[in-house]
This record gives structure tokens, C-alpha cells and sequence, in this order.
């Protein structure tokens, strides 16, 4: 069985975001991580490695990005990744990435693909979706567990009021969120050291167009000073609300 | 001159800083309050490679540099010393040890389990009555021809409980002084052996810290580093790459007590405003972000001179005695900064400042450190 994690590079969740101008983001200062659910997708499909070793052969991660990328790429290796794939091009919209990564799976065959719910830097929730469609293949959404059982390849989705289990003929594509697994895998030395190593295959992007273009970013306006009134001076609070809030 | 880290060292300056946060945060205070060896957290950190980062990949090793080493190590002592006190001692002085002194036959039989992590090794040097003064050993490894037998006790060993593996100082021949001393690898497991009970110290209370005595201890000939009469000149060479790895714990402890610092600066409010907006406290957070600035620098041009080959001993001593000795005033301050806060455990400063007392003390006191300074300019 071959896995294929679908990686995005994103600012790490703590940046404070900035934009040049009202259309591009300020990326000065900014440390660049792999999406947290991608990342914690990877590690269980390591999880996965580590315990059926005779089921699956080989993790592959692949990012739509420009070498600036390639860091976040590496520590994917280092994390336990045996190869990666980076579409040359930048990420610029999610149908322009969903086309992308299906033109290199209709290529090559992978009978589980990996993405998250969504990336931290849009948070748009439509390049799982997406890549199904494109590639006419099984989704299943909101994946929250993975596992081999008796040959089977068993997924948990998180419905209303408790865990659906689901038997899922491969290939398919796992829309994964919270609870894939517990923690990141931190790198151990050995695959830091071996990541510079693997494999990484840099493949031209397909004549894809966009589908939309960002017109504007809006940021929201700073928060107000807050006002405490007590018991003691209702009548006080009622008077803002009415002549300065004008909410009654 | 280009002070870029390379993929790989962010790769392992942020594995660090991950294990630190995840694995060692949470507990670091309980743990200190009880003295509490955390084995668990140590067995991690040694299957991720950590403790043997620095070893020949050929003797199963991490094959990282130093540069790599002194960003883990300040990562994990930001955090919580103790831990990373046995990482020091694994790669600085246990393994470079071996390693770089050792027979092919002791780096098979010792070395590679250590560099892979499976066992911890101690380095067994201070004595009762000799510390700053080690020429004055006096336990003896008397030779009695296809053995040494060891007697005599030995203070404050970091890792003396958990670690399998101990590289033992010790006096063969006396009327020769220091050329006399011979380096011995002992299983700690060898019958003769008996350990103190855990120090109750006042910094580092998690670490493995007890005194081990000797009582008719056999310990093969092929156990000797080196020549006969090589253990002082051993021992004094690992210690000046031992530096490196608590002058760059003592940096930890400084900007973690920093970071803290800056964040409550930045919080607290007093006469209308964030404490940091009053010069008084803005003043003390520069002083200390500069000594910061100087340590981390110092102990990364250690590491460089050590990973490119040149002598290093002497910008060690240096690192070494500047690093403890600000980890001590930023840690001060951070108290101060804390206010009563700081006086409570719950602010974690009080224990880092616990913590940067012992960089000023052990693996060679800042008074130790300026006689190496001091005698190199007169050279």
C-alpha cells in the first residue's frame, strides 16, 4: 500500500499576520511551518508504517510550492516521509492547487491520500473535495482515526453524538481533522540527518488557470476599550447604550 | 562570517524546543519540588537520538555538530536543566570521551550503546576533597597486573543511578602526582560498588545526583583510556568540550528566565500602564537581552572552533564562565521583574534562578574557569 500526504507550507499559528498593501501578505519575519493537520496526518501514516510494515510500503509527501517551501518539505523526510514531490509553482488558490496535485496522482498510484480539513493560512476547507472530484476517487471527510484491521482499511469519522466506523476500499482520499493523532512526531536525529538524502522530486506545474483572484484583505478593527458598569450605575450603561451605541 | 544555521540545525533547535514543551513543562515544577528523576522523559529524548546526537553516525551516533548541540541544549534548558544535564554529560564527556580516546574495542562494547541511547553513562571525576584541585585524587586503581583494583569515593555524579556505564578518574601512581592517574571504564553493576542516597541539592533537584563508592572494585586492564598515566590529561580534554555543553545550559536558563520576564513585562500592569512601558524594568530587560546576546554568541563560537577543528579550550572556559555567571544576573532580575511572583514557584524564574547557581559551580567553578582564562594570556 502506498500513502501520499498532501503538505502545506503555512506561517506558524502564533505569527502575528501583516499585510504590504491590501493584497499581499507580509511575509518578513515570518516562520513557516508544515499545516498542523497535514503534519499530524503524516505522523499517523508513520504510526501506520511502524505497525503494518508488510502493508505499507512507502510514504510519499507532496506540496504545491516554491523552493521556499523546501524546508518544511525536509523535516516532512525527517519526520519519517520516505519521498517528496513539490510542484514547482506557487500556491496561489485552492483549485489551482487541487489541480495540481491530481495531475501528479492520475501519474502515479497511491491507494490513500491525505489532506487536512483545511490550512491554517486561508482555512478554505476545498482541496480534499476538490481532488476527489478531480480524480473521481472515494472521500471521506472529517476523518478523525485510521487503521489496518485484519487487512481492512478501517476510518473513524466524528458524526453527531458519537464515532462512525467506516470500511473503505482503497484508493481513496481522507479529508483528516482532530484526532488523527495525538502529537506531531517530533524528528529524531537519525532522520534529520538522513532527510537531505531522500528523495525529492521537483516537478513542473500543469497549465492550470485560477479560478478566483484575492481582490482585497480586510483586517478587523482594533477592539474598543472596555467599560465596566455595576449595579451601582445601571442607569449610567443604559445611556450608552442608547445615545452612543444606539442599540436601544 | 555567516551566522546562518543550516536546515538541519533550526531542524533540531526546534525538535528540541518541541520536546521541551511537550514532554518537560508540564511537570517540571512537581518534579523539582520532589526531586523526581524523570526516566521516562529521558528514555524519549534518547530514543529521539538526543543523548548520542554528537557521536561518529559510524558508532551509531547522530553524527551532529556542536553548533546543533549548544541550540538543543539551550532549548531543553529553558525548560528544565535537569534533563538536559544528562544529555551534556552523555555527548560532552561520556561519548566525545570515548570516542575520541578509546579503542576500537571500548567504542563497540560502550561507545555504541551509548550513542544509540540504550545506556546512559556518568563521568566520575570530583571527591570528596578534590574538586577545583582534581591532580589530588584519592581514589587509588592500584594495578594488580591483568586488572586495576579501584577503592575510594567519588561526589556529586550527575547520572550515577541511571547510567549503566561509568568513566572512572583514579590515582595509580602516586609519587608520579597527576601523570599518575589512569581513566577506567567501570559497569556500574561491578560487585563493589554502592551508591549514596540522592543529593538533596538546591538547583537541578530532578537530576540523578548521588556520591559512589568503591570497595575493592576489579576493573579489566583493557578498560584503561589510553596510556598508562593518561586518565588526568583524559580527563581535563573532555572537560573543555564539557564547557561547551553547560556554559550553553546556562544560557538556556538565562533566556528562558528572559523570555518569561518579557512576557510578564509586558502583562502586568502598575501605575496605569505595562510594567515594561516604566524604564526601570524596560532598562533591566535590555541589560539582560545584551548578556543574552554575548552568551549565545560565545558559546556558538566555542562550538564552531570545536567543529572546525581549531583549539577551543580557552573560548570554552570563557563561554563557560560568562554564561553561568549572567545566567545568575538575568535570573535575578527575572525575579525582580516577577516581583512576588517571582518568589513563588508557580512563575517557574525562582527555580531557574536555583538552576544558573550550579552552572557557576559544576564541570569547573567561574573561579576555575578565569585561572584557564588568566594563564592563556600570559602565554
Amino acid at each position: 500500500m502506498k500513502i501520499l500526504v498532501c503538505i502545506s507550507d503555512v506561517p506558524d499559528t502564533t505569527t502575528k499576520i501583516k499585510f504590504a498593501g491590501n493584497k499581499e501578505l507580509d511575509k518578513a519575519g515570518i516562520q513557516w511551518i508544515i499545516n498542523p493537520w497535514d503534519e499530524l496526518s503524516l505522523t499517523r501514516a508513520i504510526e501506520l508504517k511502524e505497525a503494518h510494515p508488510d502493508k505499507i510500503e512507502n510514504i510519499t509527501v507532496i506540496n504545491v510550492g516554491t523552493t521556499a517551501s523546501e524546508p518544511t518539505i525536509r523535516k516532512a523526510l525527517a519526520m519519517g516521509a520516505d519521498n517528496a514531490i513539490r510542484v514547482d509553482s506557487e500556491p496561489k488558490e485552492a483549485y489551482f492547487v487541487a489541480a495540481q496535485l491530481a495531475e501528479v496522482i492520475k501519474s502515479k498510484q497511491f491507494d490513500i491520500v491525505f489532506t487536512g480539513l483545511d490550512s491554517a493560512d486561508y482555512n478554505g476547507s476545498t482541496v480534499g473535495g476538490m481532488l476527489a472530484e478531480l480524480l473521481d476517487m472515494t472521500s471521506v471527510s472529517a476523518v478523525s482515526g485510521i487503521n489496518i484491521e485484519d487487512g481492512k482499511v478501517i476510518v473513524s469519522r466524528e458524526i453527531d453524538g458519537g464515532t462512525q466506523k467506516l470500511d473503505v476500499q482503497t484508493p481513496f482520499i481522507a479529508v483528516v481533522q482532530k484526532g488523527i493523532a495525538i502529537d506531531p512526531r517530533i524528528p529524531a536525529m537519525r532522520g534529520i540527518m538522513m532527510a537531505r538524502t531522500k528523495p525529492l522530486e521537483v516537478v513542473a506545474p500543469a497549465n492550470i488557470d485560477n479560478l478566483t483572484e484575492i481582490v482585497e484583505y480586510e483586517m478587523p478593527q482594533p477592539k474598543g476599550k472596555c467599560r465596566k458598569f455595576t449595579e451601582e450605575n445601571v442607569n449610567e450603561l443604559v445611556d450608552v447604550l442608547h445615545k452612543e451605541a444606539k442599540l436601544i | 562570517m555567516n551566522f546562518e544555521f543550516t536546515e538541519e540545525q533550526k531542524m533540531i533547535q526546534q525538535a528540541a524546543k518541541d520536546f521541551a514543551e511537550r514532554e518537560l513543562l508540564h511537570d517540571v515544577i512537581e518534579r523539582d519540588a520532589k526531586s523526581e528523576f524523570p526516566a521516562d522523559r529521558i528514555k524519549k529524548l534518547a530514543e529521539l537520538g538526543f543523548l548520542g546526537m554528537m557521536t561518529d553516525p559510524k558508532y551509531d551516533g547522530g553524527g551532529m555538530d556542536t553548533v546543533s548541540y549548544v541550540l538543543a541544549m539551550e532549548e531543553l534548558s529553558k525548560i528544565d536543566s535537569s534533563v538536559a544535564v544528562v544529555m551534556s554529560v552523555c555527548n560532552s564527556l561520556v561519548n566525545w570521551g570515548l570516542e575520541t580516546y578509546g579503542t576500537e574495542e571500548q567504542k563497540e562494547k560502550y561507545l555504541k550503546p551509548l550513542a544509540r541511547g540504550e545506556k546512559i553513562g556518568a563521568f566520575l571525576l570530583s571527591e570528596p576533597e578534590a574538586g577545583s584541585d582534581a591532580t589530588k585524587q584519592r581514589t587509588t586503581a592500584e594495578d594488580k597486573g591483568d586488572y586495576y583494583l579501584v577503592n575510594g569515593t567519588k561526589n556529586w555524579i550527575t547520572n550515577a543511578n541511571c547510567a549503566s556505564t561509568y568513566l572512572v578518574i583514579a590515582q595509580t601512581n602516586p609519587e608520579k602526582g597527576h601523570k599518575g592517574i589512569n581513566a577506567l571504564i567501570v559497569d556500574k553493576n561491578t560487585p563493589g560498588i554502592t551508591l549514596g542516597p540522592h543529593e538533596d541539592k538546591m538547583g537541578m533537584r530532578s537530576s540523578d545526583t548521588h556520591s559512589v563508592m568503591f570497595n575493592d572494585v576489579k576493573v579489566p586492564k583493557a578498560n584503561r583510556i589510553g596510556e598508562d598515566g593518561f586518565g588526568f590529561n583524559f580527563a581535563m580534554k573532555t572537560l573543555d568540550g564539557g564547557r561547551i555543553g553547560i556554559a550553553s545550559q546556562a544560557l538556556g536558563i538565562a533566556s528562558g528566565a528572559f523570555e518569561r520576564a518579557l512576557h510578564y513585562a509586558k502583562e502586568r500592569k502598575a501605575f496605569g500602564t505595562e510594567i515594561f512601558n516604566h524604564q526601570a524594568i524596560a532598562f533591566k530587560l535590555a541589560d539582560m537581552a545584551v548578556k543574552i546576546e554575548n552568551a549565545r554568541n560565545l558559546c556558538l563560537k566555542a562550538a564552531w572552533l570545536k567543529d572546525t577543528k581549531q583549539p577551543y579550550g580557552i573560548v570554552s572556559a570563557m563561554a563557560k564562565q560568562y554564561c553561568a555567571d549572567i545566567a545568575m544576573e538575568v535570573t535575578t532580575e527575572a525575579v525582580q521583574i516577577h516581583g512576588g511572583y517571582g518568589y513563588v514557584k508557580e512563575y517557574h524564574v525562582e527555580r531557574l534562578m536555583r538552576e544558573a547557581k550550579l552552572t557557576q559551580i559544576y564541570e569547573g567553578t567561574s573561579e576555575i574557569q578565569k585561572i584557564v582564562i588568566s594563564r592563556s594570556l600570559l602565554k
